[in-house]
């Protein structure tokens, strides 16, 4: 088991009073294992991703449950010993590729100096490297583009050089929050194509972030639903596309235009918007967009239960 | 040729160049080829999608289109009428007429103002309504758009964002337009939100007898609302024809490759889609590749493609390629 997380709970104070962005979520990650975690904006993927990596700084936080990382518990260490940890075997890719790249280093030298803090190599050997991880991640002309500026390189092509970078630690765990969402599908089929050669060469285990279904059903292993900071279904990637359960998951998937067929005259919608988390409803968070919400969602609220298809819903737990 | 028959819009051989840089700068003046020899004919009623990658020149032409920005060359009719270079003022009439909405509703409402007032002030502007007129026309527009009567008192902040974009697109018809241009009108908008606008551009257009001009990245969605698909690569459409077509068997080697790379959600992965990797980004505007100009990155390109470049030929009625061998079935 590389990553276990249980009853991960994220508040913040705010102005506005406190706020539970992450309410109770539990899941786990093998060697190898691709998890897809799907939520619309606000859900709570990125909070409880950042929870986990031990990089949430606010001072206004407060993170309780558990996290283990190949056994060893995280919630508590220090921030020196979590940076050791993330720098040596976590890799991470973000929405924005600058996230990790400074601007004022040509690309080269930005990632031959992490293999260099990682591995205590020789230059020349670092740079050696470097070529090899570019003509990995498909850069044209590798050799070439190490002497490149960030802000040389289009989005797509920077995304790739972090992703060399993160390759270059022989990641055990890549967790990547929405890394695509910014670029054109065209990229974004060559950037899944390296997270899955990632996955089968180095073996990484993956958390992707993404609030796209179609990226989901084609890159992950198993699948994680969020809503309004919870799990609400979770399953194997073909447990949760031919058998959708939880009733957001069936309308989202639902509202998808299709790409081929018959184009429907309209789209079935989800009604209303994701809630704020101010302002939940009582009971079931998804209850007032529910199309088959009855008594028992308006106080109570669903748990996941522990089957391994799971869905947070009344009507799924009566079925 | 009958009213409904004759187009609404028209373009021939339209471009639009922008210089950038100065003589002093490093590079010197630039010239940046964002809109090359687009003909395009919209009929009244219908949606035309356009499609390509971020680059592409597909928010210049929606521009061009509504004469927000001046035509460099070529032509653009509206009604039949020349109206490439005709001035602001004279502009004017036709302004009500052509409409456009963008991505980002928040951007171009004011955020000090009441969304009632938003709504209200291209009927002030346009100056037929006495005010208790537009009070009615608001009314009439809130409620067409979904919003509620008295959300008018509310700021936009107060909004979420698939609302936002109701205000937005009640601004844009408020004053009966024939023509309106969406550039990423849901493109910003929560998945589960998408579907809603969708629609309701939809019972707008069949409402109002509306003719759109579609623009988003998210290829299922302008496959949804469009009764016509142009794809653009560089500036220059390569393929046209109808939506439903075009995604089943696409004839360029650009649409093949762009529409394959689509993520889908699969039930039972089959594994039968065949997926076409694109090498490289779109080359710079700047300096256009020679011949066909998708020809660094077509799977297919042999020698001819690098010196002679292909036209936009109907190869039947409505559908349009610009390759030397495209795939036709
Ligand atoms: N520092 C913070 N203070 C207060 N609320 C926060 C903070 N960071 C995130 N949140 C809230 O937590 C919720 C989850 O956010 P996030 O994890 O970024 O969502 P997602 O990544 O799914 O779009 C949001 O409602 C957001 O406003
Ligand atoms: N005002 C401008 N000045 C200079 N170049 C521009 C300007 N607007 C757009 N461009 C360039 O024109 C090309 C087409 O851009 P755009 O129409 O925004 O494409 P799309 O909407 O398809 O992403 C791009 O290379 C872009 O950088
Ligand atoms: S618990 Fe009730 S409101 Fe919530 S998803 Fe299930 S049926 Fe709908
Ligand atoms: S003309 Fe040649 S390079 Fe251009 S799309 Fe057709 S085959 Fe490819
Ligand atoms: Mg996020
Ligand atoms: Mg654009």
């Amino acid at each position: 088991m590389i990553l276990s997380v249980r009853d991960l709970k994220v508040s913040f104070r705010t102005h506005d009073g406190p706020v539970r962005a992450i309410d109770g979520v539990s899941f786990d990650l093998e060697e190898s294992e691709i998890l897809g975690v799907v939520g619309e904006s606000g859900s709570g993927k990125t909070v409880s991703l950042l929870a986990v990596m031990g990089l949430i700084t606010d001072p206004n936080a407060t993170i309780e449950g558990s996290i283990r990382y190949k056994g060893r518990e995280l919630v508590g260490l220090s921030r020196r010993e979590l940076r050791r940890l993330r720098g040596n075997e976590i890799a991470m890719i973000f929405q924005d590729p600058m996230t990790a790249l400074t601007p004022v280093y040509t690309i080269g030298w930005q990632i031959a100096e992490q293999i260099r803090a990682h591995r205590g190599v020789s230059k020349a050997k670092a740079m050696a490297r470097v070529e090899q991880l570019l003509a990995e991640v498909n850069f044209p002309n590798p050799h070439e583009a190490m002497s490149r500026y960030p802000h040389q390189l289009s989005g797509g092509m920077r995304q790739r050089a972090v992703i060399a970078m993160a390759l270059s630690c022989d990641p055990a765990l890549l967790v990547a929050d929405e890394p695509t969402t910014a670029l054109d599908v065209t990229v974004q089929a060559g950037i899944l194509d390296l997270v899955r050669k990632l996955r089968a060469k180095h073996k990484s285990a993956v958390v992707f972030i993404t609030h796209d279904m179609g990226v989901v059903s084609e890159l992950a292993d198993r699948v994680m639903v969020m809503y309004a900071g919870r799990v609400v279904e979770r399953g194997t990637r073909t447990e949760l596309f031919s058998d959708p359960r939880h009733p957001y998951t069936r309308a989202l998937l639902g509202s998808i235009p299709p790409l081929t067929g018959q184009k429907p005259r309209r789209l079935p919608a989800i009604p209303g918007s994701p809630p704020s988390l101010l302002r939940l409803p009582q009971g079931c968070a998804f209850g007032p967009r529910c199309p088959v919400r009855y008594e028992p969602c308006e106080t109570g609220k669903p748990g996941l239960g522990s089957d391994a298809h799971a869905a947070a819903c009344f009507r799924v737990a009566q079925a | 040729m009958t009213d409904l028959d004759r187009p609404i819009l028209e373009t021939r051989s339209l471009a639009k160049r922008f210089s950038i840089g100065t003589r002093f700068s490093a590079e010197g003046r630039r010239t940046v080829h964002a809109v090359d020899n687009v003909s395009l004919t919209v009929r009244r009623g219908e949606t035309v999608g356009l499609v390509g990658e971020s680059g592409c020149g597909k928010s210049t032409l929606a521009r061009c289109l509504v004469r927000l920005y001046d035509i460099t060359d070529g032509k653009l009719l509206f009604e039949g009428n020349d109206i490439t270079s005709k001035s602001l003022s004279e502009l004017r009439p036709l302004r009500r007429r052509l409409q456009m909405v963008f991505q980002d509703p928040s951007a171009s409402l004011n955020p000090r103002r009441r969304v009632g007032d938003l709504v209200a002030e291209p009927l002030r502007i346009h100056g037929k309504l006495s005010s208790r007129e537009i009070t009615a026309r608001v009314a009439k527009l809130f409620e067409l758009v979904g919003l509620l009567p008295d959300h008018v008192m509310r700021y936009p902040h107060e909004f979420s964002g698939g609302q936002r974009q109701r205000v937005g697109i009640a601004r844009a018809i408020a004053l009966n337009p024939d023509l309106v241009v969406l550039d990423e009108p849901v493109s910003a908008l929560d998945v589960s939100v998408q579907a809603q606008i969708v629609n309701l551009l939809a019972d707008l257009q069949e409402k109002l007898k509306l003719t759109y001009i579609f623009i988003a990245h998210d290829l299922s969605v302008v496959r949804q609302v469009s009764t016509r698909i142009a794809v653009m690569y560089l500036g220059s459409i390569v393929e046209e024809g109808p939506a439903e077509e075009v995604f089943a068997t696409p004839a360029h080697p650009y649409s093949q490759a762009l529409i394959s790379a689509v993520p889908v959600v699969e039930t039972t992965p089959t594994g039968a889609r065949k997926r076409i990797i694109l090498t490289g980004d779109v080359p710079s505007p700047l300096k256009p590749p020679s011949g066909c100009r998708f020809h660094p990155r077509c799977p297919i390109a042999v020698d001819r493609c690098r010196s002679e470049r292909p036209e936009l030929k109907e190869h039947r009625p409505g559908r349009k390629v610009a390759c030397h061998f495209p795939t036709l079935t």
